[in-house]
């Protein structure tokens, strides 16, 4: 039997329109569903009545015939965006309680497409982190059981301390889990180094970066300006098409948004990629791959090839200097970014001492350690004496980064096909409490993109050796994500179904 | 490059975030760490390259001069942890 | 001209430099669509960008842009197509972002100069470093509670030029006119209201002393000053007290002060430790502004006659001395009255009576009025008119004293031929009919008379008698020649 929230987004926009179901049915299925699914910790607010009232709205107008092009479809929306009256707090201490008095742009564009919200959804603090658990909130589950755990296993890590399940990857570790978990038909989320793409390779969905400046960041709480991006999260290609068209669009409050019009992305959906050159990129096959990851990358080329596309070998030299790169220019624009977070107008105060002991004191008991982590280190590239050194350094290093897709793509070629992710999803608690560094490690193959302000897509390619979901990543020319959306669809199709992981938790 | 303790002391403080005494040595460490990861790049060869300005090639969009904004006093002041008279509240600042 | 100082150990040198903040003429802000009004309730001209709410961003008004090119061709000054916003980073309640949008390696306008003349003999050309575009800070309020600090964030995001001068300026009045000049020159271009009371116009006041011929020594810098008057006198007591400190061995720290007015010295502000690592970088949210020679062409045509060439121009047409040109030409609206006044109705009358009286009385006039000379309530034409009437010898110059002040006041608005003639101030001029008063004075005070030819100054007294037997109205001129005929005096 067929549940609702099996459909995915474009099969349920079909069922509204034919009424085979009502947006209400459809809302409250999900409201069930993600009530049952608590524990996975993916929502940090539900907003169930709300959900409701726009779903009767939405069936009115569905009535009436007139449906936009996301009428009465429920969502769930990183924490990380302005909704305004609604929980916006970037599952941070130092936002409490903060209810905005605007909307986000991106969010208000699902909202003007008939789109309605089911709550917000957890994310690392500050978009900070690559497993979601840096979130204030705690970590969130991935729907995925970990190898060899029976079920009961999980339930019991469920409801305790979470330690062994597996993460959903981050930071929009609770949209792909969500996803993933049909707890909504699709997410919002933020990719600043990775963090659309490497939980939608870790949970077996699709998500995309598009490029920088695609989608206006007004109303996105920002982590590194010249790095963030907002994407979706989603069961498909053809759904992150479908949401990407609607989350996209120039903004004249955003001085970095580009003025273009959105092409209709659904309809690369199918396109032919014959003749399309794919490069594989050789300093991506890193020393020490997973075999199963570089065997799933050569046989994502064999698809594309049978597809028609070329597949030619490429050079991107400096690849292996982006990741250190990009945690010089990341923490250092957030190290300013997050200075308003101060207990001066919004958020948590700690009082009891004079101006300075009110900021000192509400940023350290207001921050998380990896966000004081990178603040600290932000701080320090951009100190007196150390500014050339690091950061005007990273940013030369950004260039060349930039430069060397730019003459991979002057070249001809029309995508790039690459691991999205070093390894399939680890456990909670597994990663990253000695050394930071073992975490960041999670983006090597992701913030080249970002450093670049490319287009980048990862899509399911298959499972790893021990079951799990793999995605592989297309990272297309600026402003070519139908290119991405035509490629992606052709890597799902061709390769085996992820399953949809059993609903254990409930 | 590594970082010592009174380092760590004074970023603390150009951050204003209060770091205890006894967290020093293990933040010390963190940021050692990272430090220690990102030393590669400065043997990277970067003679005649500028800075990266704008990633995507676009000009600075500029408005008119025309009032669009303001007047919400209300919505400014909605999530203040101390307000009065429609002034934000902090302790005395000292010149 | 010597400004040196004297000390115990010898002469003193005082080098001053000046950054000046000035508040650009805006409807709206640098970044945000808020208000620029001044005075309105707290946080009433706010935007949500300016409150530094999560996920705001800065987009930049055009106006602005164009204020500050303007203000750079008005200084002369190097026009960069290219330049780049940088953030400033510190904390302080007042500046909401926890940084200040800001341009420091490569600001909107580079070097200039501007010309300032004390003096015919004294004038000066001070270089300026740079001009460039930045956010004002809001306002907070430390004296309306014991604890607590009110926080306004009206002024936060308004635009200021920060016009940084070269260290040219050697002296306390060095200083105070190349303020003043500033000051005049954004007030025409009209890019900045001058307002210092207001604190539309701030200067920062960086001081330093040597020997004559000796390196620049340490500077400190008195902040926010805000009235040219003070300049002067924090650069006085500053310089003051270096000296002192140095004749008595010391040396100077460099520093951030504050001048106290009402204990005519400067202080040290409260220390701030790190001295200001500001950790400038450029602002990912913007990209560099960039315009080209069409929009600064553009600009350029259409800025008004500036001060010293209009100065140059009264000069020459009018031929008024230096000085008069330069009080005339300190104020956009002066300047203009003055012309209209010159050569209304086509005419060209007497350049340098029209200087005068609106040096002399007018000034006087308006001045009690807290107004300008163009405001004080009398009109160009009728100031003409005024000045034609003495020409033709329709009234003296004594009665149009009288006459100004009736124009200002119960006969505001009246048309001054006609005035002169309902008030009867026509005056006399028939020589008959001053031979008459004349002689009747004369016959009235024959020793004086007599002593008159032994003691010339007594004409003076003999003037005023005839004035007074002629009810004021006598042509002056006319009594003196009369008189001096009938005294038998050369």
């Amino acid at each position: 039997m067929t549940d609702l929230t099996d459909l995915t987004l474009a099969e349920a926009r079909a069922a509204l329109r034919d009424k085979q179901t009502s947006s209400v049915e459809l809302t409250r299925a999900y409201l069930d569903r993600l009530d049952k699914a608590k524990a996975l910790n993916a929502y940090v607010a539900v907003t169930a009545d709300a959900a409701l009232e726009s779903a009767k709205q939405s069936d009115a107008r569905l009535a009436r015939g007139e449906a936009r092009p996301l009428e009465g479809l429920p969502l769930g929306i990183k924490d990380l965006y302005a909704t305004k009256g609604v929980h916006t707090q970037a599952c941070s201490h130092i936002l409490d309680g903060f209810k905005p008095e605007y909307e986000s742009t991106v969010t208000s564009h699902l909202w003007r497409d008939g789109a309605l919200m089911l709550g917000k959804l957890n994310m690392d603090e500050f978009a900070m982190g690559s497993s979601n658990e840096t979130s204030y909130y705690g970590p969130v589950a991935s729907p995925w059981l970990p190898p060899n755990w029976s079920v009961d296993q999980a339930r019991a890590a469920l409801h305790g301390d979470k330690q062994g399940l597996l993460t959903p990857g981050g930071s929009s570790g609770g949209s792909a889990s969500a996803v993933a978990a049909h707890l909504c038909l699709a997410a919002t989320a933020s990719d600043t180094g990775g963090s659309i793409r490497q939980p939608a390779a870790i949970t077996g969905t699709v998500g995309i970066k598009p490029t920088y400046g695609r989608c206006s960041r007004w109303g996105m709480v920002a982590f590194a300006s010249s790095l963030d991006q907002a994407g979706p999260i989603t069961r498909d290609v053809r759904d992150a098409a479908i949401m990407l068209k609607s989350m996209a669009g120039y903004d004249p409050k955003d001085s970095t948004c580009y003025d273009a019009p959105v092409p209709d992305y659904e309809a690369a959906i199918g396109r032919s990629v014959k003749g399309m050159k794919i490069g594989i990129p050789r300093e991506y096959r890193l020393e020490g791959m997973r075999g199963d990851i570089e065997a799933l990358w050569g046989q994502g080329a064999q698809w594309l090839k049978a597809a028609g596309a070329e597949i030619v070998d490429v050079s991107l030299p400096h690849t292996r200097h982006a990741l250190p790169a990009y945690y010089i220019v990341a923490p250092a624009e957030a190290s300013s970014n997050l200075a308003r977070y101060d207990g001066v107008r919004y958020g948590l105060r700690e009082s009891g001492g004079d101006i300075i002991d009110l900021y000192q004191k509400t940023r350290a008991k207001g921050f998380g350690a990896e966000v004081r982590r990178r603040l600290m280190i932000g701080t320090y590239v951009l100190s007196a004496g150390y500014y050339d050194a690091y950061y005007v350094r990273a940013q030369k290093i950004r260039t060349l980064i930039k430069r060397d897709f730019e003459t991979v793509f002057a070249e001809g070629v029309d995508a790039i096909l690459a691991p999205a992710t070093p390894s399939p999803a680890f456990g909670i608690g597994e990663k990253g409490s000695g050394d930071p560094v073992e975490m960041y490690l999670n983006d090597v193959f992701t913030v080249t993109v970002n450093m670049a302000g490319l287009p980048g897509i990862a899509v399911p390619g298959g499972l790893s050796s021990n079951g799990l979901p793999l995605g592989l990543q297309l990272i297309g020319r600026p402003f070519d994500e139908e290119t991405l959306f035509a490629l992606g669809r052709v890597v799902e199709q061709s390769a085996p179904r992820t399953p949809t992981p059993d609903a254990w938790w409930a | 490059m590594s970082v010592d303790q009174a380092t760590v002391r004074r970023i603390a403080r150009l951050a204003r975030i209060a770091v205890d005494e006894s967290e020093i040595p293990h933040l010390q460490g963190e940021i050692n760490a990272i430090l220690s990861f990102v030393e590669e790049l400065s043997a990277v060869n970067v003679e005649g390259v500028e800075p990266m300005t704008s990633v995507i090639p676009m000009k600075l969009p500029m408005r008119e001069d025309v009032v669009t904004d303001g007047e919400i006093a209300g919505k400014v002041l909605a999530n203040a942890p101390l307000s009065e008279d429609g002034f934000f509240l902090v302790p005395k600042v000292i010149e | 001209m010597s400004q040196l100082i004297k000390g115990a150990t010898g002469d003193w040198e005082i080098v001053v430099g000046l950054e000046v903040h000035a508040q650009v003429t805006s409807k709206s802000k640098l970044f945000s669509g808020a208000s620029t009004g001044f005075g309105a309730e707290p946080n009433t001209h706010v935007s949500l960008v300016d409150a530094a709410m999560p996920g705001m961003l800065p987009v930049i008004n055009v106006e602005c842009v164009r204020q500050a090119v303007r203000t750079g061709l008005g200084l002369k000054a190097e026009i960069n197509k290219r330049s780049t916003f940088d953030r400033k980073n510190y904390f302080y309640p007042d500046l909401p972002q926890g940084y200040q949008i800001s341009q420091y390696k490569h600001p909107i306008v580079g070097e200039g100069e501007i010309q300032v003349d004390l003096t015919p003999e004294h004038s000066i050309r001070v270089g300026i470093e740079r001009l460039h575009l930045e956010q004002d800070a809001g306002k907070s309020l430390h004296d309306q509670a014991p604890n607590m600090s009110f926080v306004d964030l009206n002024r936060s995001g308004v635009a200021l030029m920060e016009i940084v001068s070269k260290p040219d300026m050697r002296s306390a009045d060095e200083a105070k006119a190349y303020v003043s000049k500033l000051r005049t020159i954004l007030r025409y271009i009209g890019s900045c209201d001058g307002d210092m009371e207001k604190g539309s116009l701030r200067a920062d006041v960086n001081v330093s002393v040597r020997k004559p011929g000796a390196p620049l020594g340490t500077r400190c810098e008195i902040k926010n000053v805000n009235s040219i008057r003070f300049i002067g006198q924090a650069i006085d007591s500053e310089a003051r007290r270096q000296i002192a400190i140095i004749e008595d061995g010391g040396t100077i720290d460099q520093e951030t002060r504050l001048y106290d007015p009402g204990k005519g010295e400067t202080r040290a502000m409260r220390s701030k430790e790190e001295a200001h690592d500001y950790r400038y970088f450029p602002d990912p949210d913007l990209l560099p502004l960039e315009f080209d020679d069409a929009f600064v062409e553009g600009l350029r045509a259409g800025l008004p006659e500036l001060p010293d060439d209009k100065k140059a121009r009264f000069i020459a047409d009018y031929g008024l001395s230096a000085y008069d040109a330069a009080v005339l030409t300190a104020e956009r609206e002066t300047a203009a009255f003055y012309e209209d006044a010159v050569t209304h109705g086509g005419a060209k009358r007497d350049a340098k009576a029209v200087a005068n009286w609106i040096m002399g009385d007018l000034s006087a006039a308006a001045n009690a009025q807290n107004a300008g000379v163009a405001e004080a309530g009398l009109s160009a034409a009728q100031l003409a008119t005024l000045v034609d009437l003495i020409g033709e010898g329709v009234i003296s110059g004594k009665i149009a004293k009288d006459l100004l002040l009736l124009l200002l006041g119960d006969d505001r608005g009246a048309e001054p031929r006609a005035l002169v003639e309902t008030r009867g101030l026509v005056q006399v001029n028939d020589t008959g009919a001053i031979e008459a008063a004349v002689d009747a004075v004369i016959a009235a005070n024959p020793e004086k008379a007599a002593q008159a030819k032994a003691k010339p100054g007594m004409l003076g007294w003999f003037v005023g008698q005839v004035m007074k037997q002629t009810g004021g109205k006598a042509n002056p001129q006319s009594v003196n020649d009369v008189l001096k005929a009938k005294l038998g005096l050369p």
